[in-house]
């Protein structure tokens, strides 16, 4: 059990060395939003999630209600609805009811990519050492860009802002190159999310919305041309 | 206040991973849902990267040379770290140099 925390923490060592600087983009924005380091921290360590927390940073900063707070995080974060759905067929059938409810909680993307791609079992010491260092990360990122805030030259923070998008490139590009469906899926991911950021007809959705769509469309696409049978599903 | 809605994100956000992992525990076997769900992530990732990096820099110029460096470096199978830096520099270099014109 020890050994299955260590090989965790192992394969956590780049998703928190890669949050670190991912969430120090989000802590600079927690500030400019009007929060306090702390308050900044406290997000990103009850949250853990980057396209929610930065969503919820605006509903905050344009002073937004509870309902619209609460609509925008069900419908950007309901993409880990499906990954929990498809993290829980591969954990191990030994995980108790309240390990499953630990575990949910830093159920990211980067964390359900690595996990989904583990040839062993998922047991629930290795999901615990594997989520660890992620959740340390993100927190004191975000609570290091708080506090380096406006400080930083524009030039800096232009460039920090691609590091999170840098980091899905890196999960989705070499199975694309691999796998000839994953390519095609995530082709039509990308042609589906241009057409709706780019054509009038559907200049009414917002962008949680488009993800949704765009995600159940190349996804379900996918399934009906490229089936995976079930001794590849974990590959 | 802010903690108000602070808390509420988190809960949302914990209920919505928690329950499709504690409700289904069964293993699915229709190949069309397990087909779905080994897609989703990519689907998933991509859609919320294209078209949005092209406009999160300074430049659709300059986020062009992050999201090169970025393919480029995940070809060549490097760590999450190594590609999301490597955007990062891209970036930072891009600008710098179409300052410099």
């Amino acid at each position: 059990m020890k050994n299955n925390f260590t090989e965790g923490l192992k394969d956590g060592v780049p998703i928190a060395l890669g949050y670190l600087s991912v969430s120090f983009s989000i802590g600079i924005m927690a500030v400019s939003s009007g929060l306090d380091i702390f308050q900044g921290a406290f997000m990103s360590l009850t949250n853990v999630t980057s396209a929610g927390q930065f969503a919820g940073l605006a509903v905050i900063a344009t002073g937004g209600t509870i309902l619209e707070l609460i609509l925008t995080q069900l419908i950007i974060n309901l993409r880990y609805a499906l990954m929990s759905l498809s993290l829980s067929q591969k954990l191990s059938e030994k995980i108790t009811l309240w390990q499953r409810l630990v575990i949910a909680f830093a159920n990211t993307d980067e964390i359900f990519a690595v996990a989904m791609n583990r040839s062993k079992s998922l047991t629930f010491s290795y999901m615990l050492g594997l989520q660890s260092l992620p959740v340390i990360g993100w927190t004191s990122g975000t609570a290091l860009g708080a506090a380096a805030g406006q400080a930083l030259p524009d030039a800096i923070s232009s460039a920090l802002n691609v590091a999170l998008y840098g980091m899905f490139i890196a999960i989705v590009v070499p199975a694309a190159v691999k796998l000839r469906p994953v390519l095609i899926v995530a082709a039509l991911a990308a042609l589906f999310s241009c057409m709706i950021y780019y054509l009038p007809l559907f200049s009414g959705i917002s962008t949680g919305t488009s993800i949704i769509i765009c995600t159940i469309l190349a996804s379900a696409a996918g399934a009906v041309i490229f089936p995976v049978s079930q001794d590849k599903n974990g590959d | 206040m802010i903690y108000l809605y602070i808390i509420i994100m988190a809960l949302v956000t914990y209920l919505i991973r928690a329950i499709p992992l504690t409700v289904f525990r069964r293993k699915i076997t229709n190949p069309f849902v397990c087909s779905f769900l080994y897609y989703v992530p990519y689907a998933c990732l991509t859609a919320m990267t294209v078209p949005a990096v092209f406009y999160a820099t300074k430049s659709f110029a300059s986020a062009f040379a992050g999201v090169a460096a970025a393919v480029a470096l995940a070809c060549c199978r490097r760590s999450l770290v190594t590609v999301a830096a490597g955007a990062c520099i891209a970036v930072f270099a891009a600008e710098q140099l179409f300052m410099a014109i």
